[in-house]
Protein backbone atom coordinates (compact mmCIF):
# COMPACT_ATOMS: atom_id res chain seq x y z
CA UNK A 1 0.00 0.00 0.00
CA UNK A 2 2.60 2.34 0.92
CA UNK A 3 6.20 2.03 0.10
CA UNK A 4 9.21 4.09 1.34
CA UNK A 5 12.40 3.68 -0.54
CA UNK A 6 16.07 5.02 0.89
CA UNK A 7 13.98 7.87 2.29
CA UNK A 8 15.11 10.65 3.58
CA UNK A 9 13.45 13.88 5.47
CA UNK A 10 14.84 17.20 5.71
CA UNK A 11 13.16 20.48 6.86
CA UNK A 12 16.32 22.42 6.06
CA UNK A 13 18.39 22.19 9.18
CA UNK A 14 20.12 18.76 8.26
CA UNK A 15 18.61 15.40 7.75
CA UNK A 16 16.06 14.16 10.43
CA UNK A 17 16.25 10.78 9.19
CA UNK A 18 17.60 9.05 5.99
CA UNK A 19 18.06 6.04 3.87
CA UNK A 20 14.28 4.67 5.59
CA UNK A 21 12.86 1.59 3.16
CA UNK A 22 9.45 0.20 4.60
CA UNK A 23 6.83 -1.35 2.84
CA UNK A 24 3.45 -1.14 4.75
CA UNK A 25 1.31 -4.14 3.19
CA UNK A 26 -2.32 -4.24 3.14
CA UNK A 27 -3.30 -5.58 5.85
CA UNK A 28 -1.38 -4.86 7.84
CA UNK A 29 -0.60 -3.19 11.34
CA UNK A 30 2.42 -1.33 12.66
CA UNK A 31 3.26 1.37 15.27
CA UNK A 32 5.50 4.21 14.94
CA UNK A 33 7.53 4.74 18.06
CA UNK A 34 10.71 7.34 19.09
CA UNK A 35 11.54 10.10 21.29
CA UNK A 36 9.73 13.59 20.97
CA UNK A 37 11.08 14.99 17.83
CA UNK A 38 12.50 12.17 15.95
CA UNK A 39 10.20 12.22 13.04
CA UNK A 40 7.00 10.39 13.39
CA UNK A 41 4.71 13.26 12.18
CA UNK A 42 6.86 13.68 9.63
CA UNK A 43 6.93 10.41 8.53
CA UNK A 44 2.91 9.87 8.56
CA UNK A 45 2.83 13.12 6.41
CA UNK A 46 5.20 11.56 3.61
CA UNK A 47 3.06 8.92 3.55
CA UNK A 48 0.16 10.45 2.65
CA UNK A 49 1.44 13.13 0.68
CA UNK A 50 1.52 16.27 3.22
CA UNK A 51 5.53 16.26 2.43
CA UNK A 52 7.45 14.97 0.01
CA UNK A 53 10.57 13.35 0.35
CA UNK A 54 13.84 15.08 -0.04
CA UNK A 55 15.60 12.45 -1.61
CA UNK A 56 14.16 8.69 -2.18
CA UNK A 57 10.83 7.38 -3.37
CA UNK A 58 7.52 6.94 -1.72
CA UNK A 59 4.96 4.99 -3.01
CA UNK A 60 1.20 5.51 -2.55
CA UNK A 61 -0.57 2.64 -3.97
CA UNK A 62 2.05 1.75 -6.38
CA UNK A 63 2.52 5.44 -7.43
CA UNK A 64 5.69 7.47 -6.86
CA UNK A 65 3.83 10.33 -5.25
CA UNK A 66 6.26 12.66 -6.91
CA UNK A 67 4.35 11.74 -10.54
CA UNK A 68 0.30 11.89 -8.83
CA UNK A 69 -1.43 15.42 -10.37
CA UNK A 70 -3.16 17.30 -7.69
CA UNK A 71 -6.25 15.88 -8.04
CA UNK A 72 -4.64 12.63 -8.09
CA UNK A 73 -3.13 12.82 -5.21
CA UNK A 74 -6.61 13.87 -3.69
CA UNK A 75 -7.69 10.67 -5.30
CA UNK A 76 -5.36 8.78 -2.81
CA UNK A 77 -6.28 11.07 0.43
CA UNK A 78 -10.13 9.24 -0.04
CA UNK A 79 -8.38 5.72 0.48
CA UNK A 80 -6.46 7.50 3.41
CA UNK A 81 -8.10 8.17 6.77
CA UNK A 82 -5.46 10.40 8.92
CA UNK A 83 -5.50 11.59 12.45
CA UNK A 84 -3.37 14.32 12.50
CA UNK A 85 -1.56 15.41 15.27
CA UNK A 86 -3.43 18.58 16.26
CA UNK A 87 -6.73 17.18 14.70
CA UNK A 88 -7.73 19.95 12.33
CA UNK A 89 -11.20 20.46 11.85
CA UNK A 90 -13.35 23.34 10.36
CA UNK A 91 -14.40 25.50 13.16
CA UNK A 92 -17.37 26.73 12.58
CA UNK A 93 -19.00 23.28 11.39
CA UNK A 94 -20.48 20.98 14.18
CA UNK A 95 -18.97 17.87 15.30
CA UNK A 96 -21.45 15.83 12.81
CA UNK A 97 -20.60 17.85 9.93
CA UNK A 98 -17.00 17.62 10.41
CA UNK A 99 -17.12 13.89 10.89
CA UNK A 100 -18.97 13.29 7.62
CA UNK A 101 -16.75 15.58 5.86
CA UNK A 102 -14.50 13.20 3.95
CA UNK A 103 -17.73 12.07 2.17
CA UNK A 104 -19.38 15.33 1.32
CA UNK A 105 -16.24 17.27 0.62
CA UNK A 106 -15.47 14.25 -2.10
CA UNK A 107 -19.19 13.55 -3.33
CA UNK A 108 -19.52 10.16 -1.71
CA UNK A 109 -22.78 9.28 -0.55
CA UNK A 110 -23.36 9.41 3.73
CA UNK A 111 -25.48 7.76 5.34
CA UNK A 112 -27.28 9.52 8.27
CA UNK A 113 -27.35 6.27 10.28
CA UNK A 114 -23.63 5.18 9.88
CA UNK A 115 -22.61 8.81 11.27
CA UNK A 116 -24.87 8.16 13.93
CA UNK A 117 -23.51 4.80 14.52
CA UNK A 118 -19.84 6.21 14.18
CA UNK A 119 -20.34 9.19 16.41
CA UNK A 120 -22.09 6.33 19.06
CA UNK A 121 -18.81 4.02 18.72
CA UNK A 122 -16.45 6.71 19.80
CA UNK A 123 -18.21 8.23 22.37
CA UNK A 124 -19.34 11.73 21.38
CA UNK A 125 -23.23 10.94 20.32
CA UNK A 126 -24.29 13.46 22.40
CA UNK A 127 -22.07 15.94 21.14
CA UNK A 128 -22.89 15.96 17.41
CA UNK A 129 -23.93 19.27 17.39
CA UNK A 130 -21.28 21.00 19.51
CA UNK A 131 -18.54 23.37 17.41
CA UNK A 132 -14.95 21.54 17.65
CA UNK A 133 -13.69 24.68 19.73
CA UNK A 134 -16.28 23.89 22.17
CA UNK A 135 -14.41 19.60 22.32
CA UNK A 136 -12.13 18.64 25.42
CA UNK A 137 -8.51 17.28 24.05
CA UNK A 138 -9.73 13.52 24.23
CA UNK A 139 -13.19 14.62 22.39
CA UNK A 140 -11.60 16.26 19.39
CA UNK A 141 -9.36 12.87 19.22
CA UNK A 142 -12.47 10.88 19.13
CA UNK A 143 -13.92 12.90 16.71
CA UNK A 144 -11.13 13.53 14.29
CA UNK A 145 -10.47 9.38 14.98
CA UNK A 146 -14.59 8.90 13.52
CA UNK A 147 -13.43 11.38 10.92
CA UNK A 148 -10.71 8.99 9.41
CA UNK A 149 -12.48 5.99 9.32
CA UNK A 150 -15.67 7.43 7.91
CA UNK A 151 -14.76 6.29 4.68
CA UNK A 152 -14.14 2.80 5.38
CA UNK A 153 -10.40 3.88 4.01
CA UNK A 154 -7.51 1.36 2.69
CA UNK A 155 -5.08 2.86 5.28
CA UNK A 156 -5.20 4.86 8.50
CA UNK A 157 -2.37 6.26 9.52
CA UNK A 158 -3.22 7.85 12.92
CA UNK A 159 -0.44 9.88 14.73
CA UNK A 160 -1.08 10.08 18.98
CA UNK A 161 -4.74 9.28 18.75
CA UNK A 162 -5.11 8.32 22.35
CA UNK A 163 -2.46 10.97 23.82
CA UNK A 164 -5.49 12.78 25.82
CA UNK A 165 -7.30 9.90 26.80
CA UNK A 166 -7.92 7.96 29.32
CA UNK A 167 -7.41 3.90 29.24
CA UNK A 168 -11.00 2.73 29.23
CA UNK A 169 -11.36 4.90 25.91
CA UNK A 170 -8.26 4.31 24.19
CA UNK A 171 -8.98 0.56 24.77
CA UNK A 172 -11.87 1.60 23.30
CA UNK A 173 -10.83 3.20 20.38
CA UNK A 174 -7.50 0.86 19.63
CA UNK A 175 -10.02 -2.11 19.49
CA UNK A 176 -12.12 0.50 16.90
CA UNK A 177 -9.29 0.49 15.01
CA UNK A 178 -8.22 -3.80 15.05
CA UNK A 179 -11.91 -3.96 14.09
CA UNK A 180 -11.21 -2.04 11.06
CA UNK A 181 -7.67 -3.81 10.69
CA UNK A 182 -9.55 -7.17 10.59
CA UNK A 183 -11.50 -6.04 7.54
CA UNK A 184 -8.62 -5.36 5.92
CA UNK A 185 -7.48 -1.41 6.67
CA UNK A 186 -3.68 -1.20 6.83
CA UNK A 187 -3.01 0.39 9.75
CA UNK A 188 -0.33 2.99 11.25
CA UNK A 189 -0.35 4.57 14.51
CA UNK A 190 2.38 6.60 16.03
CA UNK A 191 2.25 6.72 19.79
CA UNK A 192 4.59 6.45 22.80
CA UNK A 193 2.11 4.88 24.33
CA UNK A 194 3.60 1.15 25.33
CA UNK A 195 0.58 -0.46 27.41
CA UNK A 196 -1.35 0.45 24.29
CA UNK A 197 1.16 -1.25 22.00
CA UNK A 198 0.97 -4.44 23.96
CA UNK A 199 -2.56 -4.11 24.53
CA UNK A 200 -2.75 -4.22 20.42
CA UNK A 201 0.17 -6.77 20.49
CA UNK A 202 -2.20 -9.00 22.12
CA UNK A 203 -5.54 -8.55 19.95
CA UNK A 204 -3.16 -8.40 16.37
CA UNK A 205 -0.09 -9.41 14.81
CA UNK A 206 1.21 -6.01 15.19
CA UNK A 207 4.77 -4.74 14.15
CA UNK A 208 6.59 -1.96 15.85
CA UNK A 209 9.08 0.69 13.87
CA UNK A 210 10.99 2.98 15.95
CA UNK A 211 12.92 6.14 14.90
CA UNK A 212 15.84 6.74 16.60
CA UNK A 213 19.10 7.94 15.12
CA UNK A 214 18.08 9.24 12.12
CA UNK A 215 17.31 5.65 11.34
CA UNK A 216 13.88 3.54 10.98
CA UNK A 217 14.37 0.22 12.93
CA UNK A 218 12.37 -2.73 13.43
CA UNK A 219 11.70 -2.64 17.33
CA UNK A 220 12.60 -5.78 18.59
CA UNK A 221 11.10 -8.21 21.47
CA UNK A 222 11.64 -5.98 24.23
CA UNK A 223 7.96 -4.89 23.44
CA UNK B 1 -26.06 17.05 2.88
CA UNK B 2 -25.06 17.11 -0.59
CA UNK B 3 -21.65 18.74 -1.87
CA UNK B 4 -23.20 21.37 -3.47
CA UNK B 5 -24.87 22.34 0.42
CA UNK B 6 -21.26 21.81 1.93
CA UNK B 7 -19.74 23.39 -0.30
CA UNK B 8 -21.58 26.43 0.62
CA UNK B 9 -21.05 25.48 3.90
CA UNK B 10 -17.51 25.45 4.14
CA UNK B 11 -16.12 28.60 3.83
CA UNK B 12 -17.09 30.80 6.75
CA UNK B 13 -19.54 33.62 6.06
CA UNK B 14 -17.35 36.34 8.13
CA UNK B 15 -14.25 38.67 7.26
CA UNK B 16 -13.57 41.89 5.86
CA UNK B 17 -13.09 40.37 2.37
CA UNK B 18 -17.21 39.62 2.56
CA UNK B 19 -17.47 43.30 2.56
CA UNK B 20 -15.10 44.32 0.78
CA UNK B 21 -16.84 41.83 -2.35
CA UNK B 22 -19.74 44.02 -1.00
CA UNK B 23 -19.56 47.09 -0.89
CA UNK B 24 -17.09 47.87 -4.18
CA UNK B 25 -19.65 45.92 -6.49
CA UNK B 26 -22.09 48.05 -5.16
CA UNK B 27 -20.64 51.00 -5.39
CA UNK B 28 -18.89 50.27 -9.36
CA UNK B 29 -22.31 48.64 -10.57
CA UNK B 30 -23.82 52.25 -9.43
CA UNK B 31 -21.13 53.94 -11.40
CA UNK B 32 -21.41 51.57 -14.41
CA UNK B 33 -25.36 52.26 -14.73
CA UNK B 34 -24.71 56.45 -15.37
CA UNK B 35 -21.57 54.91 -17.43
CA UNK B 36 -24.11 53.38 -19.37
CA UNK B 37 -26.56 55.89 -19.11
CA UNK B 38 -23.96 58.25 -20.89
CA UNK B 39 -22.91 56.11 -23.17
CA UNK B 40 -26.72 55.55 -24.61
CA UNK B 41 -27.91 59.01 -24.37
CA UNK B 42 -24.44 60.02 -26.16
CA UNK B 43 -24.89 57.47 -28.90
CA UNK B 44 -28.59 58.92 -29.57
CA UNK B 45 -27.59 62.34 -29.29
CA UNK B 46 -24.53 61.40 -31.86
CA UNK B 47 -27.15 59.44 -34.49
CA UNK B 48 -30.06 62.90 -33.57
CA UNK B 49 -27.27 65.25 -34.95
CA UNK B 50 -25.93 63.32 -37.62
CA UNK B 51 -28.99 62.10 -39.46
CA UNK B 52 -31.97 64.31 -38.21
CA UNK B 53 -30.73 67.38 -38.57
CA UNK B 54 -29.14 66.86 -41.80
CA UNK B 55 -32.12 66.70 -43.66
CA UNK B 56 -33.06 70.03 -42.85
CA UNK B 57 -31.87 73.83 -43.46
CA UNK B 58 -33.04 77.08 -43.28
CA UNK B 59 -32.94 80.12 -45.41
CA UNK B 60 -32.86 83.35 -44.26
CA UNK B 61 -33.94 86.20 -46.32
CA UNK B 62 -33.42 90.38 -45.79
CA UNK B 63 -34.81 92.69 -47.82
CA UNK B 64 -36.62 96.20 -47.27
CA UNK B 65 -40.08 95.78 -46.37
CA UNK B 66 -41.70 96.51 -49.51
CA UNK B 67 -39.31 93.48 -51.34
CA UNK B 68 -39.85 91.07 -48.58
CA UNK B 69 -42.79 89.57 -50.44
CA UNK B 70 -41.90 89.33 -54.00
CA UNK B 71 -38.45 88.08 -52.79
CA UNK B 72 -40.00 84.95 -50.65
CA UNK B 73 -42.17 84.30 -53.96
CA UNK B 74 -38.75 83.97 -55.81
CA UNK B 75 -37.09 81.91 -53.16
CA UNK B 76 -40.12 79.75 -53.13
CA UNK B 77 -40.13 79.58 -57.06
CA UNK B 78 -36.26 78.32 -57.23
CA UNK B 79 -36.67 75.80 -54.41
CA UNK B 80 -39.84 74.69 -55.71
CA UNK B 81 -37.75 73.71 -58.94
CA UNK B 82 -34.58 72.55 -57.36
CA UNK B 83 -34.69 68.67 -57.14
CA UNK B 84 -33.46 66.95 -53.80
CA UNK B 85 -35.32 69.43 -51.99
CA UNK B 86 -38.97 67.86 -50.92
CA UNK B 87 -40.58 70.92 -49.43
CA UNK B 88 -40.09 74.67 -47.89
CA UNK B 89 -42.18 76.30 -45.41
CA UNK B 90 -42.66 80.38 -44.21
CA UNK B 91 -42.36 80.36 -40.62
CA UNK B 92 -44.91 82.76 -39.16
CA UNK B 93 -44.14 85.42 -36.94
CA UNK B 94 -45.56 83.71 -34.22
CA UNK B 95 -43.17 80.22 -34.69
CA UNK B 96 -40.23 83.17 -35.01
CA UNK B 97 -41.34 84.65 -31.17
CA UNK B 98 -41.07 81.78 -30.10
CA UNK B 99 -37.90 81.07 -31.19
CA UNK B 100 -36.53 84.15 -29.92
CA UNK B 101 -38.22 84.06 -27.05
CA UNK B 102 -35.86 82.31 -24.62
CA UNK B 103 -33.08 84.86 -25.67
CA UNK B 104 -35.11 88.25 -25.95
CA UNK B 105 -38.30 87.81 -23.57
CA UNK B 106 -41.64 86.76 -23.94
CA UNK B 107 -43.23 90.57 -24.48
CA UNK B 108 -41.56 91.00 -27.71
CA UNK B 109 -43.03 94.08 -30.17
CA UNK B 110 -41.77 91.68 -33.79
CA UNK B 111 -43.70 93.81 -36.03
CA UNK B 112 -41.13 96.85 -34.67
CA UNK B 113 -37.87 94.99 -35.60
CA UNK B 114 -36.24 94.62 -39.08
CA UNK B 115 -36.44 90.95 -38.32
CA UNK B 116 -35.15 88.65 -41.69
CA UNK B 117 -37.69 86.23 -42.66
CA UNK B 118 -37.23 82.59 -42.07
CA UNK B 119 -37.60 79.91 -44.84
CA UNK B 120 -37.65 76.20 -43.67
CA UNK B 121 -36.83 73.70 -45.99
CA UNK B 122 -37.18 69.99 -45.76
CA UNK B 123 -34.59 67.76 -48.10
CA UNK B 124 -35.02 64.50 -49.77
CA UNK B 125 -32.51 61.77 -48.63
CA UNK B 126 -30.67 62.29 -51.20
CA UNK B 127 -30.32 66.81 -50.69
CA UNK B 128 -30.36 69.21 -53.13
CA UNK B 129 -26.82 70.52 -55.28
CA UNK B 130 -25.80 73.14 -52.43
CA UNK B 131 -23.66 74.65 -54.49
CA UNK B 132 -25.97 75.21 -57.22
CA UNK B 133 -28.84 76.46 -55.07
CA UNK B 134 -26.85 79.11 -53.20
CA UNK B 135 -25.51 80.33 -56.80
CA UNK B 136 -28.64 80.75 -57.93
CA UNK B 137 -30.13 82.24 -54.78
CA UNK B 138 -27.37 84.79 -54.85
CA UNK B 139 -28.67 85.85 -58.68
CA UNK B 140 -32.60 85.72 -57.81
CA UNK B 141 -32.49 86.88 -54.30
CA UNK B 142 -29.72 88.32 -52.99
CA UNK B 143 -30.75 89.23 -49.45
CA UNK B 144 -31.52 84.89 -49.14
CA UNK B 145 -28.96 83.23 -47.08
CA UNK B 146 -28.66 79.39 -47.11
CA UNK B 147 -27.89 77.45 -43.91
CA UNK B 148 -27.29 73.95 -43.71
CA UNK B 149 -26.15 73.61 -40.15
CA UNK B 150 -23.39 71.88 -41.01
CA UNK B 151 -21.53 74.77 -38.60
CA UNK B 152 -22.90 73.83 -35.77
CA UNK B 153 -23.84 70.32 -36.58
CA UNK B 154 -20.44 68.30 -36.52
CA UNK B 155 -19.01 69.96 -33.62
CA UNK B 156 -21.91 68.69 -31.68
CA UNK B 157 -21.94 65.04 -33.14
CA UNK B 158 -18.48 65.18 -32.54
CA UNK B 159 -19.05 66.13 -28.90
CA UNK B 160 -21.29 63.26 -28.76
CA UNK B 161 -19.02 60.99 -29.95
CA UNK B 162 -16.26 61.52 -27.32
CA UNK B 163 -19.03 61.58 -24.86
CA UNK B 164 -20.02 58.12 -25.94
CA UNK B 165 -16.50 56.93 -25.91
CA UNK B 166 -15.68 58.29 -22.77
CA UNK B 167 -18.56 56.52 -21.32
CA UNK B 168 -17.14 53.23 -22.67
CA UNK B 169 -13.62 53.69 -21.66
CA UNK B 170 -15.67 54.11 -18.50
CA UNK B 171 -17.35 51.33 -18.38
CA UNK B 172 -14.30 49.13 -19.53
CA UNK B 173 -12.16 51.26 -16.29
CA UNK B 174 -14.92 49.83 -13.72
CA UNK B 175 -15.26 46.19 -14.99
CA UNK B 176 -11.08 46.24 -15.07
CA UNK B 177 -11.36 47.90 -11.26
CA UNK B 178 -13.70 45.44 -10.03
CA UNK B 179 -11.91 42.65 -10.78
CA UNK B 180 -8.82 43.83 -9.37
CA UNK B 181 -10.86 44.20 -6.35
CA UNK B 182 -12.32 40.54 -6.33
CA UNK B 183 -8.92 38.97 -6.69
CA UNK B 184 -7.99 40.55 -3.90
CA UNK B 185 -10.53 39.97 -2.10
CA UNK B 186 -10.30 36.42 -3.34
CA UNK B 187 -6.78 36.27 -1.95
CA UNK B 188 -7.50 37.70 1.16
CA UNK B 189 -10.42 35.27 1.65
CA UNK B 190 -8.35 31.99 1.00
CA UNK B 191 -5.71 33.61 2.70
CA UNK B 192 -7.60 33.84 5.87
CA UNK B 193 -8.98 30.45 5.52
CA UNK B 194 -5.67 28.57 5.23
CA UNK B 195 -7.25 26.13 8.09
CA UNK B 196 -10.02 25.23 5.70
CA UNK B 197 -8.18 24.13 2.84
CA UNK B 198 -5.71 22.69 4.53
CA UNK B 199 -8.48 20.54 6.20
CA UNK B 200 -10.43 19.69 2.97
CA UNK B 201 -7.27 18.82 0.93
CA UNK B 202 -6.30 16.56 4.22
CA UNK B 203 -10.04 14.64 4.00
CA UNK B 204 -9.08 14.17 -0.08
CA UNK B 205 -11.32 17.02 -1.24
CA UNK B 206 -9.90 17.89 -5.01
CA UNK B 207 -9.42 21.57 -5.73
CA UNK B 208 -12.06 22.20 -7.94
CA UNK B 209 -14.41 21.46 -5.13
CA UNK B 210 -12.34 24.11 -3.04
CA UNK B 211 -12.02 26.69 -5.65
CA UNK B 212 -16.06 26.46 -5.95
CA UNK B 213 -16.92 26.65 -1.87
CA UNK B 214 -14.96 30.14 -2.25
CA UNK B 215 -15.98 31.19 -5.91
CA UNK B 216 -19.36 30.30 -5.16
CA UNK B 217 -19.37 32.60 -1.65
CA UNK B 218 -17.58 35.50 -3.48
CA UNK B 219 -19.42 35.85 -6.82
CA UNK B 220 -22.86 35.10 -4.87
CA UNK B 221 -21.48 38.37 -2.76
CA UNK B 222 -20.40 40.22 -6.57
CA UNK B 223 -24.39 39.96 -6.93
CA UNK B 224 -25.84 40.76 -4.41
CA UNK B 225 -23.69 43.89 -4.05
CA UNK B 226 -24.13 44.73 -7.76
CA UNK B 227 -28.28 44.47 -7.73
CA UNK B 228 -27.68 46.84 -4.95
CA UNK B 229 -25.93 49.22 -6.72
CA UNK B 230 -28.10 49.27 -10.01
CA UNK B 231 -30.84 49.69 -8.03
CA UNK B 232 -29.51 52.58 -6.78
CA UNK B 233 -28.47 53.95 -9.98
CA UNK B 234 -31.58 53.37 -11.51
CA UNK B 235 -33.45 55.03 -8.96
CA UNK B 236 -31.24 58.07 -9.05
CA UNK B 237 -31.29 58.27 -12.68
CA UNK B 238 -35.23 58.72 -12.10
CA UNK B 239 -34.83 61.44 -9.65
CA UNK B 240 -32.85 63.13 -12.99
CA UNK B 241 -35.34 65.74 -13.49
CA UNK B 242 -36.89 65.79 -16.65
CA UNK B 243 -36.36 68.79 -19.26
CA UNK B 244 -39.17 68.91 -21.83
CA UNK B 245 -38.04 69.40 -25.49
CA UNK B 246 -34.45 69.08 -27.27
CA UNK B 247 -32.08 70.06 -24.45
CA UNK B 248 -31.45 67.12 -23.98
CA UNK B 249 -27.21 66.75 -22.86
CA UNK B 250 -28.15 66.66 -18.97
CA UNK B 251 -31.89 66.22 -18.80
CA UNK B 252 -31.87 63.59 -20.72
CA UNK B 253 -29.69 61.11 -19.49
CA UNK B 254 -30.88 58.21 -18.67
CA UNK B 255 -32.58 55.17 -21.12
CA UNK B 256 -36.18 55.48 -22.78
CA UNK B 257 -38.17 52.34 -23.39
CA UNK B 258 -36.92 49.09 -22.90
CA UNK B 259 -33.26 50.51 -22.51
CA UNK B 260 -34.70 50.48 -18.98
CA UNK B 261 -33.64 47.10 -19.29
CA UNK B 262 -29.99 47.39 -20.25
CA UNK B 263 -28.97 47.95 -16.98
CA UNK B 264 -30.65 44.92 -15.81
CA UNK B 265 -27.11 43.06 -17.34
CA UNK B 266 -24.40 44.53 -14.77
CA UNK B 267 -25.33 42.37 -11.98
CA UNK B 268 -25.04 38.93 -14.04
CA UNK B 269 -21.69 40.64 -15.68
CA UNK B 270 -20.48 41.53 -12.22
CA UNK B 271 -21.20 37.81 -11.33
CA UNK B 272 -19.75 36.15 -14.23
CA UNK B 273 -16.86 38.75 -13.96
CA UNK B 274 -16.23 37.45 -10.10
CA UNK B 275 -16.59 34.24 -10.96
CA UNK B 276 -13.92 34.51 -13.38
CA UNK B 277 -11.57 36.77 -11.13
CA UNK B 278 -11.87 34.32 -8.18
CA UNK B 279 -11.69 31.18 -9.86
CA UNK B 280 -8.37 32.06 -11.22
CA UNK B 281 -6.99 33.40 -7.70
CA UNK B 282 -8.40 30.34 -6.30
CA UNK B 283 -6.45 27.58 -8.37
CA UNK B 284 -3.41 30.07 -7.72
CA UNK B 285 -3.52 30.42 -4.18
CA UNK B 286 -4.37 26.29 -4.22
CA UNK B 287 -1.22 25.66 -5.70
CA UNK B 288 0.57 26.82 -3.09
CA UNK B 289 -0.81 23.95 -0.66
CA UNK B 290 0.22 19.82 -0.36
N1 LIG C 1 7.42 22.43 9.14
C1 LIG C 1 8.59 22.25 9.79
N2 LIG C 1 9.63 23.06 9.54
C2 LIG C 1 10.80 22.89 10.17
N3 LIG C 1 11.03 21.94 11.08
C3 LIG C 1 10.01 21.12 11.39
C4 LIG C 1 8.75 21.23 10.76
N4 LIG C 1 7.94 20.28 11.25
C5 LIG C 1 8.67 19.60 12.16
N5 LIG C 1 9.90 20.09 12.25
C6 LIG C 1 10.98 19.60 13.09
O1 LIG C 1 11.26 18.26 12.72
C7 LIG C 1 11.48 17.47 13.87
C8 LIG C 1 10.53 16.28 13.83
O2 LIG C 1 9.20 16.73 13.97
P1 LIG C 1 8.00 15.71 14.09
O3 LIG C 1 6.77 16.50 14.29
O4 LIG C 1 8.04 14.80 12.93
O5 LIG C 1 8.39 14.93 15.40
P2 LIG C 1 7.57 13.81 16.19
O6 LIG C 1 8.43 12.61 16.23
O7 LIG C 1 6.22 13.68 15.64
O8 LIG C 1 7.49 14.46 17.64
P3 LIG C 1 6.32 14.34 18.74
O9 LIG C 1 6.44 13.02 19.36
O10 LIG C 1 6.64 15.44 19.69
O11 LIG C 1 5.03 14.56 18.02
C9 LIG C 1 11.25 18.36 15.06
O12 LIG C 1 12.53 18.76 15.54
C10 LIG C 1 10.53 19.54 14.53
O13 LIG C 1 10.88 20.70 15.21
MG1 LIG D 1 4.36 14.16 16.20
Amino acid sequence: MIAFENVAHDYGGGPLFRDVSARLEQGSFHFLTGPSGAGKSTFLKLCYGELLPSSGRVSLMNRDVRTLSRDGLAGMRQRIGVVHQDCQFLDHLSVEQNVGLPMTATGRPLSDSDLSDLLGWVGLGQRAEALPPTLSGGERQRAALARAIISAPSVLLADEPTGNLDWDMSQRLMMLMIELNRMGTSVLIATHDLQLIRFAKAQVNARVLRISGRRLQIAGAEL
Amino acid sequence: MSAREISRLVVPGRGQSVWLVLLSSAAMAFLAVFALALSVTASQLAGNWSTALARTATIRLSAPPAEMDAQTAFVLEVLRTTPGIAGARVMVSDEQAALLEPWLGPDLPLDALPLPRLIEVTETPEGPDRQGLRLRLAAEAPGAVFDDHTRWRRPLAEAAARLRAFALVSLGLIGGVTAAIIVLAASAALASNGQVIRVLRLVGARDRFIALAFVRRISGRAFAGAMAGTALGIGALLLVPEAGGSVHLLSGLGFSGAGWLLPLAIPPLAMVLAWMASMATAFQVLRGVT
